[in-house]
């Protein structure tokens, strides 16, 4: 939706473009031209009323004073709410968590899920078997992940983490209190590293065989046919996984309300969990408004980026 | 990493000691598999310690340290189920299935219109399908809380089955146009000659030949809506919460109640987990939206 702004105006130049092409006789009628796009409109039209229209009731919220606590208020005030949310110190940190939170949580688990999926990429016995189990953190819940890390696993008195670090002799640490950020990094990475593999593993395994064989022969070792072969073979993969794998940890939520509830006071709330926060228990309908329209402004950035290389990746197929 | 898989350096030419290379690469082979179960184990132990905690007895549920071996039982599981459990997964039930089948219907025919015999700016449309995904929920949940609360349609299974809907349905349009565009051009061709109309082609031609498809795109609005958290815990209530919620009212008391816990998350993962393993070949094409075969 956010990036439906740019979008309209990118349909608009195609359009522009598409109409003089048409007008060149090499068009299609217009009753044809009805018929093929009778089967979409359903969607189109859906997609739109659901996710496009609440957004621009965002924007008017966004210029309004209300806070359902206030009866007095919600009357238009221009730019004020953004005035507020960018002198807000708790939005800032909230926007860091946000960056940090994504980015640790991609990177991580892109370097797993590339270790894992080479050590998947042989044959032998129990590949199955192992592959079944590295994909299962993927399908669990992510609400009972969440506090499967939070209480059975971080728990500072009888979780399984500190009882472990404990046979080598290190004391108990309180995790979601004390490292909230490592805690929802824990459960995240877990959770996302399923996906990384999956990826990596499809782009292993349409290596073209001859190729590596190749390399072989030349006299390349392990480490030589991985950097200069099979890396730059992965590059589209590692690229795909990366931006899917952002455009969903950016949104998490579930796991910051479960495990910290963006605490100690706000030191691991992001933005979905601070805009959460000013809704639904601070009732400040118009900032939390605010602040999603900056968060989806921001995220036209990357998601224009993120397309124009998906397209890429499908485009090489087609 | 590397140090983990490359095989010893042999600092003699390829040619020579031909036997004790390849000794030795048998050797780090199955030391390589001994790794891979390590870290499969470590892994996977959450999941394990998760199912073990269902089947204990609350007392060595919170233990310190952790009780390892002891009498499995059922108590847990059948203290969730009767605990009211039937009808949230009911909720989850209707909200998932009826909001995949919604998601199919629209997203075949937008599909086909997108691959078989594309409309103008069919990259403009698949386009703005995308974005509608990259959008952030929190973004929106204000309108659609105040909108929903004037049609009084909060706490309504039918408001979470419209909203499911349009989350899966742009990867629904992807995906579902990677199947089509592998369908061969000819068989379209031959069925236009026999003067086939959309709805005949999409039934007798299109639809049996992307069925597996049509099951993987099923699969991940599956997983998407069943695991979905972030509507239902703002938009219902008492009448139409789902499994998620149904979760979090259990962790009322953290840790007293654990062994319950952890059976109602055994529970309500089970379902996709399963389905998940059983269609392992599909996921990655799905999270892709079928950019990766």
């Amino acid at each position: 939706m956010a990036t439906t702004l740019v979008d309209r105006h990118n349909l608009k130049q195609h359009a522009r473009k598409n109409a003089k092409k048409a007008n060149d006789g090499t068009g299609i009628s217009r009753a044809e031209g009805w018929r093929r796009r009778g089967p979409l409109l359903p969607a189109l039209i859906f997609t739109i009323v659901i996710t496009q229209l609440p957004f621009l009731v965002t924007i008017w919220y966004s210029l309004r004073n209300w806070n359902l606590l206030r009866p007095d208020g919600n009357q238009f005030t221009g730019l004020q709410n953004y005035v507020d949310i960018f002198m807000d110190s708790t939005f800032r940190s909230s926007a860091l968590n946000s960056i940090v939170i994504t980015l640790g949580c991609v990177f991580l688990a892109m370097v797993l899920g590339i270790i894992f999926a080479l050590l998947l990429d042989r044959k032998f016995r129990g590949q199955g078997v192992v592959r079944t189990m590295l994909i299962t953190p993927f399908l669990i819940m992510p609400v009972a992940g969440a506090t499967l890390w939070s209480i059975s696993m971080l728990n500072p008195s009888f979780g399984l983490v500190n009882w472990v670090i404990s046979l080598v002799g290190i004391p108990p640490v309180d995790w979601t209190a004390s490292h909230p950020i490592v805690s929802i990094l824990m459960a995240l990475v877990w959770q996302w590293t399923p996906f990384t593999m999956l990826l990596v593993l499809a782009g292993l395994q349409s290596q073209p065989k001859d190729v590596l064989e190749a390399a072989q022969i030349d006299g390349a070792g392990w480490t030589k046919t991985f950097l200069w072969v099979t890396l730059p073979q992965l590059r589209r993969y590692i690229e795909l996984g990366v931006l899917l794998g952002t455009i969903y940890v950016v949104n998490t939520f579930d796991q910051i309300y479960l495990m910290t509830a963006g605490g100690p006071g706000t030191a691991s709330a992001n933005l979905p969990f601070y805009i959460y926060q000013r809704a639904f228990l601070g009732f400040d309908i118009g900032q939390a408004a605010a602040m999603g329209v900056v968060v989806v402004i921001a995220t036209i950035a990357i998601a224009t980026f993120a397309l124009r290389l998906i397209f890429r990746s499908f485009d090489a197929k087609d | 990493m590397t140090t983990l898989i490359t095989p010893p350096k042999s600092p003699a030419p390829i040619s020579a000691e031909r036997k004790s290379r390849e000794a030795r690469r048998r050797f780090s082979g199955s030391a390589l598999t001994t790794v891979t179960w390590l870290l499969a184990f470590v892994f996977f132990a959450p999941v394990i310690w998760l199912v073990l905690t269902a089947f204990k007895p609350e007392s060595a549920a919170a233990s310190n340290p952790p009780v390892f071996f002891f009498v499995p039982t059922f108590e847990q599981f059948e203290a969730v189920l009767s605990n009211g459990a039937g009808a949230y997964f009911l909720n989850s039930l209707i909200a998932t299935g009826v909001s995949t089948i919604l998601v199919v219907l629209l997203a075949v025919p937008a599909a086909y219109a997108v691959s078989i015999r594309p409309v103008k700016k069919t990259q403009d449309v698949l386009f703005f399908f995308i974005s509608t995904k990259m959008l952030p929920v929190v973004a929106v949940i204000m309108p659609i809380y105040v909108i929903a609360g004037q049609l009084k349609v909060l706490d309504n299974i039918g408001t979470l089955i419209v909203l499911y809907t349009a989350m899966n349905l742009p990867i629904a349009v992807w995906m579902m146009r990677s199947f089509f565009q592998e369908v061969p051009a000819e068989v379209l061709e031959a069925a236009s000659m026999d003067g086939a109309g959309l709805i005949k082609t999409l039934r007798t031609i299109l639809i049996p030949m992307v069925t597996p498809g049509l099951a993987a795109t099923a699969l991940i609005c599956v997983i998407f809506a069943w695991n979905e958290f972030f509507f239902a815990l703002n938009l219902t209530a008492a009448n139409a919460a789902t499994v998620p919620v149904f979760l979090v009212s259990q962790m009322t008391s953290e840790g007293l109640f654990l062994a319950k816990l952890s059976a109602a998350s055994v529970l309500a993962s089970l379902p996709v987990v399963i389905a998940g393993w059983v269609a392992q070949k599909q996921l990655v094409r799905g999270l892709s939206m079928g950019a990766v075969k």
